[in-house]
């Protein structure tokens, strides 16, 4: 592939292209799509363990007096329930109601919340905080200060606990601890966009490429693998969870998405309020649902969805799944239709394809005894 | 994966492999590679007329969906069946049990044309 300078670099770049990952523009960031086979890399992070280099993911840090109230301004769950070294999904809002951004909020003290934003998104969410901040706090566009990388699934705990004195056990599912990883300090965040069991570490960049691959040393024994995005994305949409620019986007509320549980109405003012309290009244339109492919074919992202024969909504993500050998997708139709059980036909390449509206998600892991 | 030399290769990533008239039709190893794990090979039917440069059908990965141009003009006369139920065969052996279709071509000389072996891989040795 013709290598476009203008393209942005994790720390890690250097060792995806020595391992001989297949890179690819990913919204402006040269990422690895893929290092052996996406989906035996899928695979691992359901069986075993997965690294993935998620440095192209934007952190912003809000540090003051006022910093939980700017925080629960611009973002739609409660924020003031959070406790020191606790972390929540969360919505960031326009007016209207439409997502700017879905992020990760974590209360680092009373007076410092980190956030973990989307790549492509992280100057627009900087820029809107900034705007909309009113309050005795300080934002702070911090990403070229962490490289982060994704520990997931089974043998995560396993992995990673070879590396740090953290111990890690006790850290529950969207709880962190500050602490070192191979020697660097890192946040060490039981979170991740797998589905699995693991951990997201948020570590100096230069420190990166030496945790990286003491991490696949420490995992060898365990089966781990090297990860790219394509895996990510399968891992992501089996668990059903959103990925920004699919499922949700400037036009989409929170109440369309099916995530009414990150937000909290009842918490005080905060940007769209009052758009998502009308339509919570009102009732919404459109809702996502999952679907399965009964013909031939994938429901792509963008592909028509039908009705008894008539345009009724369109494809948000749609792939093989490869934990479930069946090809499954997430699409908006008409919230009467969105129920399980509904017979719908994805228009694959100008051909009405076969499907079904299922229960999400569509993978689901045990939980461990 | 070594590139046969007696195939003619497009900058799409087919190749063909003339028999007098009949033109065998693949895609590389390096576009299986580029594809990653297929899923699905859709392939015309038997008796259809393909143009060189035009869709001859698709292939498509866990990722996306890639059509697959036709290095060669005229009639499909015969397609690998065992695709359909075997898709992974093509990343497996791309240039060999995993052909796709055989043509007869109205032009034999269009497959002269195209890229030999070395062209190929200097091609796609500068495009990777």
């Amino acid at each position: 592939m013709e290598q476009s300078a203008s393209l942005r670099r994790t720390p890690l770049h250097r060792v995806h292209v020595s391992m001989g990952a297949k890179m690819v523009d990913f919204g402006g960031w040269d990422m690895p799509v893929q290092y052996s086979s996406l989906v035996e890399e899928h695979h691992a992070v359901r069986q075993a363990v997965g690294l993935f280099d998620v440095s192209h993911m934007g952190e912003i840090e809000i540090r003051g007096k006022e910093s939980l109230r700017l925080v629960e301004y611009v973002t739609t769950n409660a924020a003031a329930k959070l406790h020191v070294g606790q972390a929540q999904y969360s919505g960031l809002l326009y007016e209207h109601g439409g997502f700017v951004d879905d992020i990760l909020v974590h209360k680092v003290s009373d007076d410092h919340f980190f956030l973990c934003v989307n790549a492509s998104n992280q100057e627009k969410d900087f820029d809107h905080i900034v705007t909309v901040n009113r309050f005795d706090a300080q934002v702070d566009l911090a990403s070229d200060r962490y490289a982060q990388i994704a520990i997931q699934g089974p043998f995560a705990l396993r992995t990673l606990q070879k590396l740090t004195p953290v111990d890690l056990a006790p850290i529950a599912y969207y709880w962190f601890a500050d602490g070192t990883v191979s020697g660097a300090p890192a946040r060490i965040a039981r979170t991740g966009y797998t589905g699995e069991d693991g951990f997201e570490v948020y570590v100096p960049p230069a420190d990166a490429p030496r945790i990286w691959t003491e991490l696949i040393e420490a995992g060898r024994e365990f089966g781990i693998k090297p990860c790219g995005l394509g895996a990510r994305n399968t891992l992501r949409l089996e668990a059903k969870m959103a990925l920004y620019g699919h499922e949700i986007h400037a036009s989409i509320t929170p109440y369309e998405a099916e995530l009414d549980w990150i937000v909290k109405l009842d918490k005080g003012d905060f940007i769209g309020r009052s758009a998502l309290a009308k339509q919570k009244q009102q009732g919404i339109r459109r809702k996502l649902a999952g679907f399965e492919m009964r013909g031939r074919g994938i429901g792509r992202d963008g592909y028509e969805v039908r009705l008894d024969g008539a345009p009724a909504g369109w494809v948000t993500s749609g792939s093989p799944a490869p934990s479930l050998n069946k090809n499954i997708g997430l699409c908006y139709l008409p919230v009467d239709q969105a129920r399980a059980g509904r017979k719908i036909e994805v228009m694959v390449r100008n051909q009405p394809v076969e499907a079904e509206t299922v229960g999400t998600p569509f993978y689901k892991r045990a939980k461990a005894a | 994966m070594s590139y046969p030399e007696d195939f003619r290769y497009t900058k799409q990533h087919e190749w063909v492999r003339a028999e007098g008239d009949i033109g065998t039709v693949g895609i590389t190893d390096h576009a299986q590679k580029e594809l990653g794990d297929i899923v699905y090979v859709d392939l015309p039917k038997v008796g259809a007329h393909v143009d060189q440069g035009k869709s001859l059908g698709s292939v498509e990965s866990v990722k996306a969906v890639s059509d697959i141009y036709s290095p060669i003009s005229g009639e499909v006369i015969e397609v690998n069946e065992t695709l359909a139920q075997s898709p992974e065969k093509l990343n497996a052996e791309p240039h060999g049990g995993a052909w796709l279709v055989k043509i007869r071509m109205s032009a034999p000389d269009d497959a002269k044309k195209l890229l030999s072996a070395a062209d190929y891989q200097a091609y796609i040795g500068a495009e990777g």
